[in-house]
């Protein structure tokens, strides 16, 4: 062991004095950090992971945990994370792998970026008062409409829509599946899109039985690993999702350990227990666009056009085009994913570095797609890092018609962030497919809070609307006018088609 | 989503809001309409004292008028009203660009009468134009096309120069100033119209150059607006989506081009365009039966991004007609009067009243709901 041992991430501390030895630590404890030795209760901070499970579950507040209680000393290029990568390295000869989305300290665009109010010229709207639409219809729209006259003189429509989904918040719950995490996470989230009138996606680990009566509230996915996938499966879910990336890891595959396929995953996913599900990082019959083309007419004909079908891609640089040539298909929506977004488990150098962040894609996907004409023949959904209600306006304002939330709906469910979901060890019964860690998380209360986050960003959203002075979502959508940035250079402010704040 | 279980929250923002509603501060634009059915035409006098009646709304930084029907003689050509800076270089650049589309027919400066109330930035010049036929093919299929082309490209490209308006046997009359001015500098009595639009400014979103103020026009499509687009962005994204540049740097350009896309190019009626723009909410399409529900779903679905939100009262002149509506919760007034074939739309009753003392049948438009006056065939 000429490596030895790295510093410990976290110390963790009881106050003695406070705690009335409840032994709640203990059991709460996955990771294995609290044990009873005798009438003690001893810590072992190097197992901790910084989940927060014992903090939030001690009566008595006793419990206080300090991150990088050693340092090394400090380096700007050598940091702690550089140095502690080599050392794993040198030790395992391995790809390094990592939950969780990008966790490097770079510049957000979304937080330089700020949104506009009415004062005098105009009348803010007050959305408690006066109507605010924020209903959302997913999918191909007509570029224009064709009207013909009847005999009576009535004026009928001679356009035939194509199927739409119609959404009443434009917020969408993004691809987590099965296997990755629970399902009690899924029915958590899938009773919470269902009471509010949207959608959440399966992931690409099929579809369990019990997800069964919010079926027309789910997005099927279809990956390059195929799994779960059948006419029955695809004929449950309210739209087709093809996943052709995903923004933690662009250009490779789905990755599910071991350890999380159970019975119950693997007869979902239609797989051995135990096994790893490595996804292909292609889809072994799209090698083009002509290809994917062809898959989008499949899934469609096999459905008999009754379902929009979506293509996902993680935003890469250039986005624009591939977008294009997605909206020339027969596809309803593209979904794109910033390099921020989230994952069960990704190679920390993809996770980290490849990619382009997604305030950036939805500018030059709305951008292209209108230079092309072919804006209204696809909805642009967009996922990646979204945090909050602003995230969300800003996204919209830049060119979207909805967001996937994905990381923010796991908070809500009790996830603290703290990137260890590829270990089946996921202490709030999110990441996890041990039965005694997923029945911590009751389904019902899950649901509760899941729409709780929804309708409050929902409010806020309406009333970023309405101190904008306008009622009516689709007049939020692309509307850059509305944005102004903030310390963000020329270049970008171009790229985002934004005036800067002042101008 | 149902907003009834989250009632702590809903109490709390009452508290909040409760005293902000009342702050309405109305931005004041007197904006008037007028058409006679039967063509026959009415000069501009009585307009001009109609729209100087609203001098309150105004602040003497821009007047305008738009006149259907004043240039008989040159019925088929396409009349283009132009701002030059100067008659050297702006006007060769321009003349060059129309030889090289087509035939100039007739040119002249407009014929004005110096007011002390007016500064003369611009010389206001009209060409009678004939696009030439044989380079109609492409994206410039027909004579609007080739005409919608030297505008944007004019309005964006050349320097000293802006056309106001590109339509046939019309024209738009506006500078800087007070409505009496403005209309005495063009002389606008002379003037002999069966549709008028006027427009009294109070600017806050444009400079005060003559280019920025109403009628704003394209080919036989005039604008008058009170009011602010809060979805100027989104309108101008999708306009400029089709060709469209929105280069003078105010908001009711993008309701022009709306008309012209939505209008000419994609054939709607009037009614429809307006329903485009203004569509009913949500809730009442909810409630109307299935077929109508789902014409009115298809227009909010396909032309979303052309929805005007904000408050507005707009009268647009057009080839047939005028057409006036507001916003869908009706921000900004509008009032509608009628005496035999003649119907007026304006900010207020008062100005209606000036232009016909006898007029009957006052009335003020529900929200969102169009007000459309047609020639008699
Ligand atoms: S949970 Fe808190 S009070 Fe209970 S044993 Fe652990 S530290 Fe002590
Ligand atoms: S889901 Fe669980 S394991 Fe994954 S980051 Fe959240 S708390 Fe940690």
């Amino acid at each position: 062991m000429t490596l030895g041992s790295v510093p410990p991430k976290f110390k963790v501390n009881i106050d003695r004095d406070q705690c009335m030895d409840c032994g709640r630590c203990i059991e709460n404890c996955s990771y294995g950090v609290y044990r009873r030795e005798g009438d003690k209760i001893l810590i072992e901070s190097r197992k901790c992971t910084g989940c927060l499970r014992c903090v939030a579950m001690c009566p008595r507040d006793a419990i206080t945990l300090t991150e990088k209680p050693i340092d090394y000393r400090s380096h700007p290029l050598w940091t702690r994370e550089v140095r502690e990568d080599i050392i794993k390295q040198a030790r395992s000869g391995k790809i390094i792998l990592s939950g969780m989305g990008n966790a490097r300290d770079l510049p957000v665009v979304y937080d330089r970026l700020l949104l506009d109010a009415c004062q005098v010229t105009n009348p803010s709207i007050d959305p408690l008062r006066e109507p605010m639409e924020l209903r959302t219809y997913i999918g191909k729209k007509p570029s224009k409409l064709k009207f013909k006259k009847t005999e009576s003189g009535d004026v009928e429509l001679e356009t035939k829509l194509a199927p739409n989904l119609k959404l009443n918040t434009p917020i969408m719950i993004g691809h987590m599946s099965f296997g990755a995490i629970s399902l009690n996470s899924q029915l958590s989230m899938a009773k919470a899109v269902t009471e509010l009138g949207t959608y959440m996606g399966t992931g690409e680990g099929g579809l369990h039985k019990d997800l069964y009566p919010y079926q027309d509230h789910m997005i099927v996915q279809v990956a390059s690993g195929r799994f779960g996938v059948n006419i029955d499966y695809l004929e449950r879910g309210a739209a087709i999702e093809i996943k052709i990336g995903q923004g933690a890891k662009p250009g490779i595959g789905g990755h599910l350990p071991g350890e999380k396929v159970n019975e119950e995953v693997s007869r979902t996913r239609m797989i051995p227990v135990g096994s790893d599900a490595i996804s292909p990082a292609p889809h072994h019959d799209i090698y083009s666009i002509e290809d994917l083309v062809q898959l989008i007419r499949s899934l469609k004909e096999a459905t008999e056009w009754k379902k929009p079908v979506f293509v996902k891609i993680a935003a890469v640089h250039n986005v624009a085009p591939i977008a294009a040539g997605i909206a020339r298909s027969s596809a309803d929506a593209v979904v794109i994913d910033g390099f921020r977004g989230g994952t069960g488990a990704a190679p920390k150098v993809f996770r980290d570095n490849v990619g382009i962040p997604i305030e950036v894609a939805i500018a030059s996907v709305d951008q292209k797609l209108r230079e092309q004409g072919v804006r209204n023949e696809i909805s642009i959904i967009a996922s990646g890092g979204i945090r909050s209600s602003a995230d969300l306006a800003k996204s919209i304002a830049l060119g979207a018609d909805a967001v996937n939330i994905g990381t923010a709906a796991l908070v809500a469910l009790g996830c603290r962030v703290c990137g260890n979901c590829y270990r089946n060890l996921c202490p709030w019964g999110i990441a996890t497919q041990r039965p005694e860690l997923v029945s911590r998380l009751d389904p019902e209360r899950g649901a509760i809070q899941v729409s709780n986050l929804i309708k409050g960003w929902t409010y806020e959203l309406s009333e970023l609307m309405g101190a904008a002075g306008i009622n009516s979502i689709e007049s939020l959508r692309g509307n850059r006018d509305r944005l102004r940035g903030y310390m963000l250079d020329e270049q970008m402010l171009k790229i985002l088609d934004v005036l800067p704040a002042g101008a | 989503m149902s907003h009834g279980n989250n009632s702590e929250i809903i109490d709390e923002y009452i508290t909040l809001h409760s005293s902000l509603s009342i702050f309405r501060v109305i931005k004041m634009c007197g904006i008037i309409g007028f058409i006679d059915r039967t063509k026959s035409r009415m000069d501009g006098s009585s307009i001009k004292a109609a729209l100087s009646l609203m001098n309150e709304r105004g602040s003497g930084d821009g007047a305008g008028y738009a006149a259907y029907g004043i240039y008989p003689e040159y019925a088929d050509y396409y009349a283009l009203h132009v701002f030059f800076d100067n008659l050297g270089e702006p006007k060769k650049k321009v003349d060059e660009l129309l030889q090289q589309l087509g035939e100039i027919v007739h040119q002249e400066e407009i014929p004005t009468t110096p007011q002390p109330g007016i500064k003369k930035v611009h010389i206001p010049w009209r060409y009678f134009f004939k696009p030439s036929e044989d380079l109609m093919e492409g994206k410039m299929a027909s004579e609007n096309d080739v005409v919608t082309y030297i505008v944007m490209e004019v309005n964006a490209n050349v320097k000293g120069a802006t056309i106001c308006s590109s339509g046939k046997n019309m024209g738009v009359f506006k500078a800087s100033g007070w409505p009496e001015d403005v209309a005495n500098f063009y002389r606008i009595e002379d003037y002999k119209g069966y549709i008028w639009l006027g427009h009294n400014r109070y600017p806050t979103n444009s400079p005060g150059w003559w280019g920025g103020a109403h009628p704003f026009n394209l080919l036989n499509w005039s604008v008058v607006h009170n009011g602010e687009i809060t979805s100027y962005g989104t309108n101008q994204r999708y306009v400029e989506g089709y060709g469209y540049k929105c280069s003078l740097f105010t908001d009711t350009e993008v309701v022009a081009y709306l008309f012209d896309l939505l209008g000419r190019q994609h054939g709607l009626s009037y009614e429809m365009v307006v329903k485009a723009l203004a569509p009913p909410f949500w809730d009442e399409i909810d409630r109307m039966p299935a077929k109508e529900a789902e014409l009115n779903k298809a227009v909010r679905l396909t032309y979303g991004s052309a929805l005007m939100n904000g408050p507005f009262a707009i009268v647009v002149g057009t080839e047939n007609g005028i057409v006036g509506f507001t916003d869908r919760i009706k921000l900004r007034p509008l009032v509608v009067g009628e005496n035999g074939n003649r119907l007026y739309i304006s900010s207020e009753e008062a100005a209606i009243r000036v232009l016909d003392p006898e007029v009957k049948n006052v009335y003020t438009p529900r929200a969102g709901e169009p007000i459309i006056g047609r020639f008699i065939e």
